[in-house]
């Protein structure tokens, strides 16, 4: 009896399928696959063989995604069940992480360690990593935000030094604005990013989030105090209402389309390789002004490395951890991203002291909060991001607009009240 | 005709196929909507209640539901009626008479409809740039100021529009190039004969007689546009301003980005409804129009 | 008149024409082109210089071959399989007879106007339980039948005489040799259609391999050129490169049949 030979085909198919969709390492050595987001996850394969020579039984397969896909692959791999051994999280990405019971606590891990302490991180950043009293993530590379200005705009507006307090701040960016009126003192990607919102609200001293995180606090006192101020540079013009016409923004550094702008570390390598020779000179950065004077809180920002729960090759992952977390190799992963290092001694090698740009990073991250703690903080992060930008279209007072917000987060919420509340 | 056994041979695989990764996803989803499924659930299914309406309750009294459904809406009442007009233009024209390489004419307007979405959407994306994009510079051959096409939210709708018909009217031409093949060409001998001028024959012949056509072809496109997802994902991911949040977009980022995924799948079935009621209106519509 | 009417309806053609193609043939000049090239004002309609350095680093550094491979493999297996059960399920609801066969073809009829996008999640979570999710079964599976492919076929089928299929069941064939020996090859020409539209889909379909591909070894072309557009975006002329390679397949084979693409597309549109 002949079978068709299409008939055959088509029952080797999903054979050959399931085959082609399936890899394993079959030499006898441990593979561990390493999920890296965005640029990270294009240089630190390049530290990857000096850790293969010293642990040659293990296999790294490192994996880029990129940052815009991040959230929506790591969520999608969760559910699929088809975590990598090791990741790298954005920080305010744990708890959700945590709550989906996906990576383990690395305390005792931390504790057996030689190059893991503590102490060789600024608290701010490790903090991030630590809930209910238990580490979750070592941190990898720190950022937080800054002001980058432009130090010629603000010397010709008779302004020698940048803002020290708030009040400094508004006097400044009013005299720019006299003096450059077809320009801009301040640049805020509302329709891009939250940070600096929120880094306003810490910065009044807002929690963001009340009762246990689990009502919005954004129309609190604190908060909208700050969106005031926030609101005053659009409304004085001295910020551009229109995000949108800036496509891009060394552009309109360069050009001096706006003089201050807050952003993080990436901008220091972006700056100086895009901006022209001539500008070298003029721009600078500085740690943030705090609304009374002094340094001003920021976000403490950055990626932790992970270990993922269903790992089945844990001690190999916690060596990759520790070789990342190395001085040598957190400082030649920042001479290959220009991420800022983790570890507070890396900061005193010389090519990082002699960084003129890096010092105001270093002073504030002695001044870095987490923002909150739950799984729910990237969904309302956006709805920040919404509303505040509505409030400078003037499409909503401060206080509506902050009304309006929180009605939103206490709806995104519901779920951690009744769960916190006794279900 | 033989028996049974033949028949479950034949329409088993497809039934099975249908049945259980078409319909059981659906009953599952209806079921699914009534839930809070979201991201603790996904942790543990206990985690998940009941809640009744409560997800079409919220969605219904949700700003951004409303606006993802108004965007939705300009993009199939604009777009839909210009792509169709296009579309049968392009057929009339090619059909006519005095027209030669119709096959030429016919593959070069067709060519867009083959492309992948997601190249065709990079391309555009970089034609809209506002500083070096093809569009602006033709339009400031002529005269006219440059407009941040991706940036601006009132102008990002209409550039998806337009990039939106630019691939689909090959399509729709195609099938009028059908539709106007089967009019009998002694019709419009006859008319020509009596005197009529073509554009009345366009009026009393052609028009009428495309009507099945057209009826076809408008709830195809309608059902077609409410669906709209990978132009806004790709160029704008919903911006400016969610200018250009659609209602599938949405129902993803909800689903798939925020694993609120009770409410996704309310909105599933909130757009299936919509579309059923589109169908059914304009079905009874163009009845009537054919009646008359 | 005619003449100047002609030469009207001549010039509107190319130009609409011209402007349908001009984004396409924009796309292969700035794959070309330097890096930098294509982002200045006014834009440049040909490249200065020619270059295949793009081709080169997707193929060397940014593993654009697998991406093809991905692409080929779902395309092809689908509409293998596809073709396979569509016409049976086409064949047995044109020629037989059974209770219910009207109502169930209707219903199958009316499920077209469920959008596919409901059943992503529960299918999402179903797949996952089979533990198929970041395979190519995933997506092969929700392809494996298709309403539209029953009902060309039906359509086709109909039109076959009963007076054939008789002669054969009399010279003792069997029911399933009738369909292989018989039917099939009557319906070449509708198998040939429904064939292309299956592949230009599944090459095209974008959101459920996005779902369901996790590990980027396993993007199919449109989730990777998604992907590269948002990573890259200052890259144009990478991105234009990654386009063609995406567009290119599905162009060449849509030139060599379009014939029966076309065809088929009227035949699906002049229902009763």
């Amino acid at each position: 009896m002949n079978t068709s030979p299409v008939r055959t085909f088509f029952c080797a198919l999903p054979l050959l399928a399931a085959f082609a969709g399936c890899h394993g390492a079959g030499d006898g050595r441990t593979r561990i696959t390493f999920w890296a987001l965005g640029a990270e996850g294009e240089h630190v394969a390049k530290l990857i063989p000096g850790f293969s020579k010293r642990h040659p039984d293990i296999d790294v397969k490192v994996q880029i995604i990129p940052w815009n896909a991040a959230h929506e692959k790591l969520l999608t791999a969760f559910a699929g069940e088809s975590l990598p051994d090791m990741c790298q999280l954005g920080n305010t990405w744990i708890p959700e992480f945590r709550t989906l019971n996906t990576i383990d606590n690395l305390t005792p891990w931390v504790a057996a360690s030689h190059t893991v302490h503590e102490s060789s991180y600024f608290p701010g950043i490790w903090d991030t990593n630590v809930m209910d009293s238990l580490l979750y993530g070592v941190p990898w590379y720190v950022d937080t935000r800054v002001l980058f200005y432009r130090s010629d705009l603000l010397a010709a507006a008779g302004c020698a030094k940048p803002p020290a307090s708030w009040e400094e701040w508004f006097d400044i960016s009013a005299k720019i604005k006299a003096r450059y009126p077809g320009s801009y003192a301040n640049f805020f990607s509302t329709n891009n990013e939250w940070a600096p919102q929120v880094i306003l609200g810490l910065e009044k001293g807002s929690s963001l989030l009340k009762e246990n995180n689990t009502l919005g606090d954004f129309s609190g006192p604190e908060f909208t105090e700050a969106m005031r101020s926030f609101y005053t540079f659009f409304r004085n013009g001295w910020a551009p209402v229109k995000t949108a016409q800036i496509v891009s923004v060394y552009q309109a550094f360069a050009e001096g389309f706006f003089a201050m702008y807050i952003t993080g570390p990436w901008y220091i390598g972006e700056f100086m390789n895009r901006l022209p020779d001539s500008l070298q000179g003029d721009w600078m950065t500085a740690p943030l002004p705090g609304p009374g004077g002094g340094i001003g809180l920021s976000l403490a920002g950055g990626s932790s490395l992970v270990m993922l729960s269903r790992s089945r090759h844990k001690p190999a992952v916690w060596s990759l951890i520790e070789y990342l977390s190395e001085p040598e190799q957190q400082l030649e992963f920042y001479r290959l991203t220009g991420d800022l290092p983790a570890r507070v001694e890396t900061w005193r090698d010389s090519s990082l002291a002699h960084n003129r740009y890096a010092g105001a990073f270093f002073r504030q991250l002695n001044h870095v909060r987490a923002t909150p703690k739950v799984p729910e903080w990237e969904q309302i992060a956006q709805k920040v991001r919404e509303y505040t930008e509505l409030i400078t279209m003037d499409q909503y007072t401060v206080e509506d607009g902050l009304r309006a917000l929180d009605r939103e987060v206490n709806v995104i919420l519901e779920k951690r009240r009744w769960l916190l509340h006794g279900r | 005709m033989a028996g049974n056994r033949a028949v479950i041979l034949f329409l088993g695989p497809a039934l099975v196929a249908i049945g259980v990764f078409f319909f059981l996803p659906v009953l599952a989803a209806f079921a699914l909507s009534f839930t809070d499924f979201d991201i603790y659930a996904l942790g543990s299914f206990a985690f998940a209640r009941f809640v009744g309406f409560k997800n079409y309750a919220q969605l219904l009294s949700d700003p951004l539901f409303w606006k993802a459904f108004r965007n939705t809406l300009e993009f199939l009442l604009i777009g839909g009626p210009l792509s169709i007009a296009v579309s049968l233009g392009a057929a009339l024209m090619i059909q006519s008479k005095l027209v030669r390489w119709k096959g030429f004419f016919r593959t070069a307007f067709f060519t867009p409809v083959v492309t992948t979405l997601v190249a065709v959407a990079v391309i555009w994306r970089f034609i809209y740039h506002p500083r070096f994009g093809l569009l602006n510079y033709l339009l400031s051959l002529v005269g006219i100021g440059g407009v941040d096409w991706l940036g601006d939210q009132h102008w990002a709708m209409p550039a998806i529009i337009l990039m939106a018909v630019w691939k689909n009217f090959g399509y729709n031409m195609v099938i009028f190039i059908a539709g106007l093949q089967n009019i009998p060409a002694e019709l419009y001998e006859a008319a020509s004969i009596d005197g009529a001028g073509r554009l009345q024959q366009l009026r009393t012949i052609t028009v009428p007689l495309l009507a099945p056509t057209t009826v076809y072809i408008s709830i195809l496109t309608m059902i077609g546009y409410f669906q709209l997802f990978s132009e806004p994902y790709v160029m704008t991911q919903g911006g400016p301003l969610n200018s250009t949040l659609s209602i599938v977009l949405l129902m993803y980022q909800q689903g798939f980005r925020w694993w609120n995924m009770g409410y996704s799948a309310a909105l599933a079935f909130v757009l299936f409804a919509f579309i059923l009621v589109g169908s059914v209106i304009q079905s009874r519509i163009q009845k009537r129009w054919e009646a008359s | 008149m005619k003449g100047l009417g002609t030469v009207f309806l001549y010039a509107i053609l190319t130009l609409v024409a011209l402007l349908t193609l001009a984004p396409l043939v924009w796309m292969v000049s700035a794959s070309l082109m330097p890096t930098g090239d294509a982002s200045a004002f006014p834009p440049p309609f040909l490249p200065a210089r020619i270059t295949f350095a793009h081709y080169t680093r997707l193929f060397t550094n940014l593993n654009l071959a697998r991406y093809l491979f991905n692409s080929a493999f779902l395309a092809v297996s689908v509409t293998a399989i596809s073709l396979f059960v569509n016409s049976m399920a086409g064949y047995a609801f044109a020629k037989y007879r059974f209770r219910g066969r009207d109502p169930l073809f209707k219903l199958l009829i009316a499920s077209m106007i469920i959008p596919s996008q409901v059943t992503m999640l529960p299918l999402f979570l179903m797949l996952n339980k089979m533990g198929v999710i970041n395979t190519y079964i995933g997506v092969i599976i929700p392809g494996m039948a298709s309403v539209f492919g029953i009902f060309l076929m039906r359509q086709f089928a109909l039109s076959i005489p009963d007076s054939l299929i008789e002669a054969a069941r009399i010279d003792g064939a069997g029911d399933f040799r009738i369909y292989r020996s018989l039917i099939l090859p009557l319906c070449k020409p509708i198998l040939v259609t429904l064939a292309i539209f299956t592949f230009m889909g599944t090459w095209n379909d974008f959101l459920w391999p996005l779902i369901v591909m996790t590990d980027d070894s396993m993007y199919t072309l449109p989730v990777a050129l998604a992907n590269l557009s948002l990573e890259h975006v200052q890259d144009t002329e990478l991105m234009m490169a990654g386009s063609v390679m995406t567009i290119a397949p599905v162009l060449i084979l849509f030139a060599a049949v379009q014939r029966h693409y076309i065809s088929g597309i009227m035949a699906g549109g002049l229902k009763e």
